[in-house]
């Protein structure tokens, strides 16, 4: 099926098969490797990425559902080559030490910042339940978390 | 078959007390909804703890309702609702409650070329608190246990068992000792009577009894 898709702001047309994961169309067919896939069952977050600017499991979308829509994934954070805040705040807080989850970390966490631009520690340990990390504890995420926040909101 | 394309099936609507939602109506849209925090609390209540905010941006009620599962928060929080459940196929349309509709695990009675199109929710009898407890092992996970729970103090009482069951459990006669009176521990023993397995049956009854106390106001 023909599927044409706004990816971080660029539309792409492609032919894909009715049964394609988004997460696999998004890695392999547009090349975008920054989208990780774990899991594939919706439970581990790192696919994770913005349709029409709420935050998704891509491996639990076809391809063809994404049609018409606007997707932004992690590659489309940085600006011109400056990263994000929250990308910043990440490597200075020792927010990752793998890096496989992060993607799907920062995805979740923008959304999820420009709703709440002020949350308390509880309110982020929450936001963060759908996404799983196996080398930090969490610990160092949630810091970054509200570093990036007081600096989106200019503290 | 997809049907995501069928905008008309998502909405929220209130008309004459009742609560209208369409199949197609995200878990987070119901989530963020006022209309449905301020008339339909147990639905807040319940849908929170529907897999994670990733998950609801995509997860509907509808979707949630013809799954089935029996550990699926809101097709209990429906059926302590009264939930009417409107089904619509090219033979005509019907209506059926929570119990008719749910017929065991990952079943229930829709017939092949029926569609759930529509959720219809009574209004709440005036006082009422609501409350929606679960056990789960892993947070965000499938709970294991929980139990819903609708309170008019000594006038009227509903209660949906969660994992209680191969489908969401009305417990008819905690309810009504309940309504008469009774104290939530009394309630619990009653709400557990038909759950076998010893585990869940303790389970539930501490989550039965936590429903009740926070639904009591």
């Amino acid at each position: 099926m023909r599927v044409s898709v706004e990816v971080n702001g660029q539309v792409h047309e492609r032919d894909v098969e009715p049964r394609t994961l988004l997460s696999d169309f998004i890695r392999h067919e547009l090349g975008l490797t920054g989208t990780k896939v774990g899991c594939e069952h919706g439970v581990c977050g790192a696919c994770t990425v913005q349709l029409d600017g709420e935050p998704v499991r891509s491996c639990l979308m076809l391809a063809v559902q994404a049609r018409a829509r606007s997707l932004r994934t992690v590659e489309g954070l940085a600006d011109e080559g400056a990263l994000h805040p929250l990308q910043r705040a990440f490597s200075e807080k020792h927010a990752l030490q793998c890096g496989f989850c992060t993607p799907g970390f920062l995805m979740s966490i923008e959304a999820f910042l420009r709703d709440k631009p002020d949350p308390g520690e509880e309110e982020i340990r929450e936001a963060l339940a759908g996404n799983l990390c196996r080398c930090t504890g969490y610990r160092a995420i949630v810091e970054a978390v509200e570093s990036a926040s007081r600096e989106l909101r200019g503290d | 078959m997809d049907i995501n394309g069928l905008d008309e099936l998502a909405y929220l609507r209130r008309s004459g007390g009742a609560l209208h939602v369409g199949a197609l109506t995200r878990q987070s849209t119901l989530e963020r909804s006022r209309l449905v925090a301020e008339h339909w609390p147990l639905l807040i209540q319940a849908v929170r703890q529907v897999g994670h905010a990733q998950i609801r941006n995509r997860g509907t009620v509808g979707g949630s309702v013809v799954h089935a599962d029996p550990t699926a928060e809101l097709p209990v929080a429906l059926s302590a609702l009264d939930a009417r459940f409107h089904l619509r196929s090219p033979r005509g349309a019907r209506m059926l409650t929570a119990d008719e509709l749910f017929l065991g695990p990952l079943t229930t009675a829709l017939d092949a070329d029926e569609l759930l199109v529509e959720i219809e929710l009574p209004p709440l009898p005036a006082g009422a608190g609501t409350a929606f407890v679960e056990h789960a092992r892993t947070h965000g996970d499938f709970a294991m246990c929980g139990a819903a729970a609708v309170v008019v103090p000594n006038e009227r009482a509903a209660i949906a068992l969660l994992g209680a069951g191969p489908r969401p459990l009305r417990a008819g006669a905690a309810e009504r000792a309940l309504a008469e009176g009774a104290a939530p521990r009394e309630v619990a023993a009653l709400a557990v009577e038909p759950v076998e397995d010893g585990y869940r049956r303790a389970l539930t009854a501490e989550l039965v009894q936590m429903a009740v106390e926070e639904a009591s106001p």
